[in-house]
């Protein structure tokens, strides 16, 4: 009985992360496969036709959607798992990032002419610790996190629908402190430089060899990506399956019947804000460390809907489902740019004014677009579409 | 002393624009349950047929605005039957997450046709003003502003003598107090759906009209003065009309207010404070009361 594949007989092997050991080395096959993409190598599609490899600022590009996927798995964890539609997200991330540009940032100073003394002085302009990633990422954080116990007694007090609107006066309120805080944010259209991605010394954002390997700053942040992002998947996804899990399920599906059984709600839901501004905060300070600068007009409501749709596209409440939905959306403008390669879509225009329309606009109608459909179409996201062609698969060619 | 008043009057016009974009969003509330975020791009989109009709096909004024209305309830008839009919059933918060959706798309349409520059919307009361001279100071009067607080009360009292005394405004009360009861009784609770999404369309469009006849025009920044209608009917309460309209005057007054005094007064705020007053006052009011001030207090049942 027990070595017959499929056959789920306790509760254990249910919510086992890794069902059997095919899954297992498929997602070996995947690392490995991201690995050498890291390292610069062309992987075959379809051998001979299509092959894929990640060059240029396809590799920048591969490394934000990794720092977006910790966003957005933390995002999972408060309204995929826990069931609270959070719209402020953007605050979080922005909270992090400047966290983070505050504490691993240089100081900027500037000579101004001191009216009362009547001589040049030194005045600091944008504060800056320049402390190590060591500090400043795990700080980066826990004040995301605090910020997020903060608002959780308001959230425990309201429901649903009232509680998307508190977050989202959230990303207003918190939008005009970024603004406002200009020495520590540098101030609306102006921005400052980010925290330095060094650990104990080791820079990331040099070139430099790794173990007798000659790495580029890409890369080298490429992998930092991608070790941080599998160890913060892994956390969220123990996490979904242990009993704060279990409670947070409860919680969403029926949060009264969930206090009957037992479940303290005001704890769970507490844990469940915390830890997902823990991990905006840490996304929000990697992602904006490793684009170099960060100004205080990204953290709208926009980048809350982005994110929203990034855990919507992907599938709610699942870990996998983040990580493919903040792929998609950060790799979105370029699959609309090679789009309009296409004869097909010979209408999208490349330039910002001409034709019927332009990149940005197409790009914007597809994230939309994209949030309609998946709702209407497939609740469940780019994940359930993987489940179903995996269970059709799995019987072909017989249909049960 | 005429400093406040003045504060006051750009409150009480602010009031009614925020009134009449809260008020769409309340019906919708309350006849659908679906938390519509689209109320933003269907307002710059109305406005925009205003504009496109009076400056562009220069057409006579109130014939733009008939034209536009007409043009905005079909969007919002529209927008119903293609996207939240199969939605119907699904979880609130899917559906409000699918108008925020539908907002990103509408907006891209809107912006597209208005392009860049703000446009005035070729309304006849164009700068006009009256100056009353009262206290030492002199108090300024847009005719904008009786134009917005004239036509607010005028479409208010019009749609409550709707709702209470035509018998479609009873189908929809019905509708919203309990739609299975209400198929029951033979109201077309699918009409209902259309109409309120057709009604509050409507109002977004006549609130953008006035948010476009205010200097320097329509542009992009109405979708941002229309989602403050969002902390007015949070702090009205999400299903209550009346609490629409007295959110809308918390709001405009707590707006205009801040406005005024903020800058001298309170400076270490920063810029723009005004802007972020409407959320801290919907912080406080929910904090206070969950539901809003009127709003009804859930009851759940186990």
């Amino acid at each position: 009985m027990r070595r017959r594949p499929g056959l789920i007989a306790d509760y254990r092997s249910d919510t086992a992360i890794f069902r059997n050991n095919v899954q297992r080395f498929w997602l070996i096959v995947l690392i490995v496969a991201v690995v050498f993409l890291g390292l610069g190598a062309t992987i075959p599609v379809v051998p001979g036709l299509v092959d894929f490899s990640l060059k240029g600022d396809l590799l920048l590009l591969a490394v934000t959607a990794m720092f977006a996927s910790i966003g957005a798995i933390g995002l999972n964890v408060i309204t995929g798992y826990a069931g609270q539609v959070s719209l402020g997200h953007a605050f979080f991330l922005g909270l992090g990032a400047f966290t983070a540009a505050v504490l691993g940032g240089e100081e900027v100073t500037r000579q101004v002419f001191d009216l009362n003394l009547g001589q040049q002085v030194e005045k600091t302009i944008l504060v800056g610790y320049g402390l190590d990633m060591a500090i400043w990422l795990p700080v980066a954080g826990i004040v995301a996190a605090v910020a997020g116990l903060v608002v959780a007694p308001i959230a425990f007090r309201l429901r649903g629908l009232y509680l998307a609107f508190v977050t989202l006066g959230l990303v207003f309120v918190g939008e005009h402190i970024f603004k406002e805080a200009k020495s520590y944010t540098g101030g609306l259209g102006v921005g400052r430089p980010t925290a330095v991605p060094s650990l104990f010394g080791f820079r990331f954002d040099q070139p430099g060899g790794v173990f007798g390997v000659h790495l580029s700053r890409q890369q080298k942040l490429f992998f930092l990506g991608l070790i941080l992002l599998v160890v913060m998947a892994l956390i969220a996804k123990n996490l979904a399956r242990s009993r704060i899990g279990r409670a947070l399920a409860a919680v969403r599906d029926r949060d009264i019947a969930a206090e009957l059984m037992g479940i303290n709600l005001a704890r769970y839901k507490m844990i469940a804000f915390g830890v997902s501004s823990f991990y905006a905060g840490i996304a929000g300070a990697l992602l904006y460390s490793a684009i170099g600068r960060v100004e205080p007009g990204s953290f709208g409501l926009l980048l809350s809907i982005v994110y929203i749709a990034m855990i919507l596209i992907g599938g709610a409440a699942t870990i996998a489902g983040s990580i493919m939905g903040a792929v998609f959306i950060i790799f979105l403008p370029r699959i609309v740019k090679w789009m309009a390669g296409l004869w097909v879509f010979g209408f999208i225009s490349e330039s910002p004014t001409g034709g019927l329309v332009n990149l940005s606009q197409v790009e914007q109608l597809m994230f939309g677009g994209l949030i309609v459909g998946f709702l209407i179409f497939e609740p469940l996201g780019l994940y359930g579409i993987w489940i179903r062609i995996r269970n059709y698969w799995k019987a072909w060619p017989f249909s049960y | 002393m005429t400093q406040f008043l003045q504060a006051l009057v750009e409150g009480l016009s602010l009031a009614a624009i925020y009134a009449l974009i809260a008020l769409g969003f309340v019906i919708i509330y309350k006849s659908t349950q679906v938390l519509n975020f689209a109320q933003p791009a269907l307002l710059l989109l109305g406005a925009y047929w205003v504009v496109y009709f009076a400056t562009v096909m220069r057409w006579p004024f109130w014939l733009a605005v008939v034209m536009a209305a007409g043009l905005a309830a079909l969007t919002g008839i529209v927008v119903e039957r293609l996207a939240l009919r199969p939605m119907v059933g699904k979880p609130v918060f899917a559906v409000a997450i699918m108008t925020i959706g539908l907002n990103t798309v509408i907006t891209v349409v809107a912006l597209d046709l208005l392009g860049i520059d703000a446009r005035p919307v070729g309304a006849p009361w164009g700068l006009d003003f009256v100056r009353l001279d009262l206290f030492g100071g002199s108090l300024i009067i847009t005719h904008r502003q009786v134009a917005a607080l004239i036509t607010t009360v005028v479409l208010v009292a019009a749609l409550l003598a709707f709702f209470k005394y035509s018998r479609f405004g009873l189908a929809m009360r019905a509708a919203a107090f309990d739609q299975e009861v209400a198929v029951t009784q033979g109201v077309s609770v699918v009409v209902v759906f259309a109409a309120s999404w057709a009604i509050a369309s409507v109002l977004a469009m006549i609130g953008g009209v006035f948010i476009g006849a205010t200097p320097p025009g329509l542009d992009r920044s109405a979708s941002i003065v229309a989602l403050k209608a969002l902390p007015v009917v949070v702090i009205g309460g999400l299903d209550s009309v009346a609490g629409a309209l007295v959110g809308a005057v918390v709001v405009g007054m707590a707006e205009a207010l801040t406005f005024t005094y903020q800058p001298t007064h309170a400076a270490f705020l920063g810029r723009n404070f005004a802007q972020v007053v409407p959320y801290l006052v919907m912080f406080l009011v929910l904090l206070v009361r969950p539901y809003g001030l009127l709003g009804t207090k859930e009851v759940e049942r186990v």
